[in-house]
């Protein structure tokens, strides 16, 4: 064999090493950091259901979800109004009230995580009669989408349906 | 060199003697073949489904699995029931869930996310209703005891009438695996008490077998995820080995052409 | 140390390296000269160092999901098997990952005792590891404690009780060990706060074990001291890197057969039982690697002096260095050392053996007269010979030949020895 035969076949065991090497790390690491996901049983509590017989008009409720407070509003029709009659284009985040409530405006139910840094937004507060966060002072509306402040979007709405007229199914 | 040979023998031996230490018993188990030994080992997944009926008709009457929760069921690896199957199953037990925004505590239907619903409330009331002999929890039970699948599925074929000369009290049972061959359980299989929903004949060992790989499953649920994880990695560090090895002789090769 | 006069080649690595000389360090960490003929029973301080970190790091993710509490502490380890992503890996890779460091320490050291490796002038490096080898020992037991399983509960009850074998002070030396009248919540907590601090303590002294090994260099199996740097050594980086390198992947296919293949064989099926302490298992045994002193603490009737012999055995470790009376380091050119040397491994296997089997019978004749075999070796036999043995002639260096031998015969019966 040459010695230029004998430097590639050198080379080529070196780099197989190191890059055979660099896969079985990576391989390695990937439990490492899998393991900060969510574990099984977390996933597994991603639905959670609701009573809401008992919440009269213009009341609300505060459900956690995942660890998160889910607000829960029997919206008033003033409310109802005053939200469908906001135009989208003074809206920073254009959505309409019909698509956030599902086309059931009684019920609005919603994320009470300000899109912001995260605070619990307070209700009955604000410069738009809907909620206020008091960590940024970022102002939502009677549908809780953002109308002042430094929120980038609305408040989110989750996955959910009427199980029956008295059980709302988050997630 | 011989005696660091004869030496190794008496490592091997000790070590093997050292994992049968306990072994008081007087009779060698019973060593059916397990689906899920071995390099490949799986669970037949029709076993522990059935092995999953005679633990709720039989078992779970006085031992809890209170590990294991019904989400667990259709998880893949183990009996891998259908969700929907699984949603079923769970409907059928009742958990208490609470308090209600009345403060109050209430029951409601399980769901997948639930832990399996236990028959007593604590140790203590099941110590109590079974004669003072608690009913272990059967969650990690083959890992519990020494000779894992094969003491369960031994222990549940091992009734026997008493030898001549052992008077057995009220409520103990002779089981020749058992350590001391007094078992406070009574023989809990016989020929067809459950009725096995694939049609199975539900034999005595038929149904020993498919409760103890139901239970193997329930100890370890990761089983067939570990064996093949482990089967790749092992053929990554031969290669790997085989690599490093011929990268270090080329290496060590400049120096040893010196000496 | 041969790195000096080490400057980096840029101008940044220059200005850096005078202000904090990470690069003079690791340059002196590859170049470091190591003698050419190490065999493969020195590439287990690289395994070693390797289980190390593979504890640290595994254990750190254990810690981030159990939960050190009586009542959750079970739980949250099946919480770890069942649910957590790879949680079960996870444990495993620790579980058999503390059998596996226990292996590799008890080859590093029997390699040291076999070369002469703890002999002047490395009675320093021999003794950090000792002080390593003692903290590993309370880190393993603590951990096993941790699952709160049958085994750990009544482990943690028989070790903890040893010291009440001191006389007066003894009772209250154990209440304050379990904060309370017997092992439980306060202990549990404290073994998992220790338990999670020794490792560093470890690591800290590893560092110093190194130091103090890069002061005379490595031993090696002739025994000799070598000129470095010279013909007879290579620089650490890439020739020890790659053999140390290769002998960690074949340490490592044994370790995953473990832990895929066996998980449990290293364990006590107890432990899968919940603690319970109205219940003692029937047999109470240490992890594998504790046996010997087992056995040595069983073997004596009396309590206190039990625990003394078991102390002892592990302080005529750290005396070692004086006790050994031979200048010669290397068993190879000391043949009545090297019968002995079999002897005392076949002595603690023995004991290993009997410390797991019940203390009765025959099982306690074996192990008292393997206790006493122990003490005879490191307190008569080693002082004896090394001032009785008539020892072979030492070649002077790896290539240079000398009187009465060629060092390649002395170099080639080292190679047939393993």
């Amino acid at each position: 064999m040459s010695e230029e035969k004998k430097n590639n076949r050198r080379d080529f065991i070196f780099t197989a090493s190191y890059a055979l090497g660099a896969v079985g790390v990576g391989a390695a690491v990937w439990p490492l950091v899998d393991q900060m996901n969510p574990d099984a049983s977390v996933k597994a509590l991603a639905s959670t259901e609701v009573d809401i017989s008992a919440l009269e008009v213009g009341q609300s409720i505060t459900v956690l979800w995942r660890g998160k407070p889910v607000f829960i509003r029997r919206r008033t029709n003033e409310e109802i109004t005053k939200a469908k009659n906001v135009k989208l284009e003074d809206l920073p985040h254009p959505e309409t009230d019909e698509d956030r409530t599902k086309n059931n405006p009684e019920w609005l139910v919603m994320l009470g995580v300000c899109t912001h840094l995260g605070c619990v937004p307070l209700g009955d507060k604000g410069e738009y009669g809907g909620w206020f966060c008091p960590c940024h002072g970022s102002h939502y509306d009677t549908s809780g989408r953002i109308r002042k402040g430094p929120a980038p979007t609305n408040m989110e709405i989750p996955k959910y349906e009427f199980v029956d007229s008295n059980t709302i199914k988050i997630g | 060199m011989r005696t660091f040979k004869s030496l190794l023998f008496i490592f091997i031996f000790s070590f093997f003697s050292y994992n049968g230490t306990a072994a008081e018993r007087t009779h060698e188990l019973l060593n059916p073949e397990w689906s899920f030994k071995g390099f490949f080992g799986k669970f037949d997944r029709a076993s522990p489904q059935r092995g999953y009926q005679v633990y709720t008709e039989v078992c779970a009457a006085c031992h809890s699995m209170k590990y294991l929760s019904y989400r667990n069921l259709s998880e893949p690896g183990g009996p891998e029931f259908t969700k929907e199957q699984a949603k079923i199953i769970a409907s059928q037990f009742e958990v208490t869930d609470g308090p209600n925004s009345d403060g109050e505590m209430f029951t409601r239907a399980a769901r997948l996310s639930d832990n399996f619903v236990g028959p007593y409330e604590n140790m203590q009331a099941a110590t109590a209703a079974n004669g003072g002999a608690y009913p272990p929890d059967m969650s990690v039970l083959v890992k519990a005891r020494k000779g894992g699948a094969d003491y369960i599925y031994s222990l549940l074929l091992g009734y026997e009438e008493p030898p001549e000369g052992i008077v057995l009290d009220d409520g103990v049972y002779y089981n020749k695996y058992m350590a001391g061959n007094k078992i406070k359980m009574s023989n809990p299989l016989s020929d067809g008490i459950v009725e096995y929903l694939d049609g199975t004949p539900a034999t005595e060992d038929q149904m020993a077998k498919d409760v103890t790989s139901f239970l193997a499953w329930a100890a370890e649920p990761h089983l067939e995820a570990r064996h093949k994880i482990g089967f790749r990695a092992l053929i990554y560090l031969f290669i790997m080995t085989i690599l490093v090895y011929f990268s270090m002789k080329k290496l060590w090769s400049r120096i040893e052409s010196k000496i | 140390m041969s790195d000096h006069n080490y400057t980096p080649k840029s101008k940044f690595g220059k200005w850096f390296n005078d202000r904090l000389p990470l690069l003079s360090l690791a340059n002196h960490l590859t170049d470091y000269p190591t003698p050419k003929n190490l065999n493969y029973w020195w590439t287990f301080g690289g395994i070693l160092t390797f289980c190390l970190i593979t504890q640290i790091i595994t254990g750190l993710i254990l810690a981030m999901h159990y939960i050190a509490h009586a009542d959750l502490a079970f739980e949250s380890v099946e919480h770890i098997m069942r649910n957590v992503n790879y949680g079960w890996l996870i444990r495993y890779v620790h579980a058999n990952g503390a059998s596996m460091f226990f292996l590799a320490v008890y080859i590093h050291i029997f390699r040291s005792l076999y070369y002469g490796s703890y002999k002047a002038p490395r009675e320093i490096i021999w003794i950090l590891g000792m002080i390593i080898y003692v903290l590993m020992m309370a880190a393993a037991f603590m951990g096993y404690v941790l699952p709160w399983g049958q085994m750990s509960f009544w482990g943690a009850t028989v070790i903890t009780n040893l010291f009440s074998a001191i006389p007066l002070v003894g009772e209250s030396i154990v209440t304050w060990l379990w904060g309370g009248y017997s092992v439980d919540n306060p202990t549990l907590t404290r073994f998992f706060s220790l338990h999670y601090l020794i490792p560093f303590l470890i690591l800290g002294l590893v560092v110093l074990h190194i130091w103090a090994l890069h002061v005379p260099g490595n031993n090696n199996p002739i025994g000799i001291d070598l000129k470095k740097p010279s013909n007879d050594t290579v620089p650490f980086h890439p020739y020890i890197v790659v053999k140390d390198l290769f002998a960690l992947l074949l340490f490592l296919i044994v370790f995953a057969f473990f832990v895929f293949y066996s998980p449990n064989i290293l364990g006590h099926a107890d432990n899968y039982i919940e603690a319970n302490p109205m219940v003692t298992p029937a047999h109470i045994v240490p992890e594998w690697y504790l046996l010997p002193f087992y056995a040595i603490l069983r073997s004596v009737p009396d309590k206190l002096l039990g625990v003394v012999a078991m102390f002892a055995a592990i302080f005529v470790l750290v005396i070692l260095p004086w006790l050994d009376t031979s200048k010669v380091r290397s068993a190879i050119f000391r043949p009545l050392y090297k019968q002995f040397y079999w002897f005392l491994v076949a002595d603690v296997l023995i004991l290993g053996y009997v410390g797991a089997m019940p203390a009765e019978g025959l099982y306690l004749l074996v192990a008292r007269v393997a206790t006493a075999y122990y003490f005879l070796h490191f307190l008569v036999i080693l002082p004896v010979l090394g001032l009785k043995e008539k020892t072979l002639e030492v070649p002077l260096s790896l290539t240079e030949p000398v009187l009465g031998g060629s060092p390649n015969e002395a170099m080639a019966r080292s190679k047939k020895e393993f």
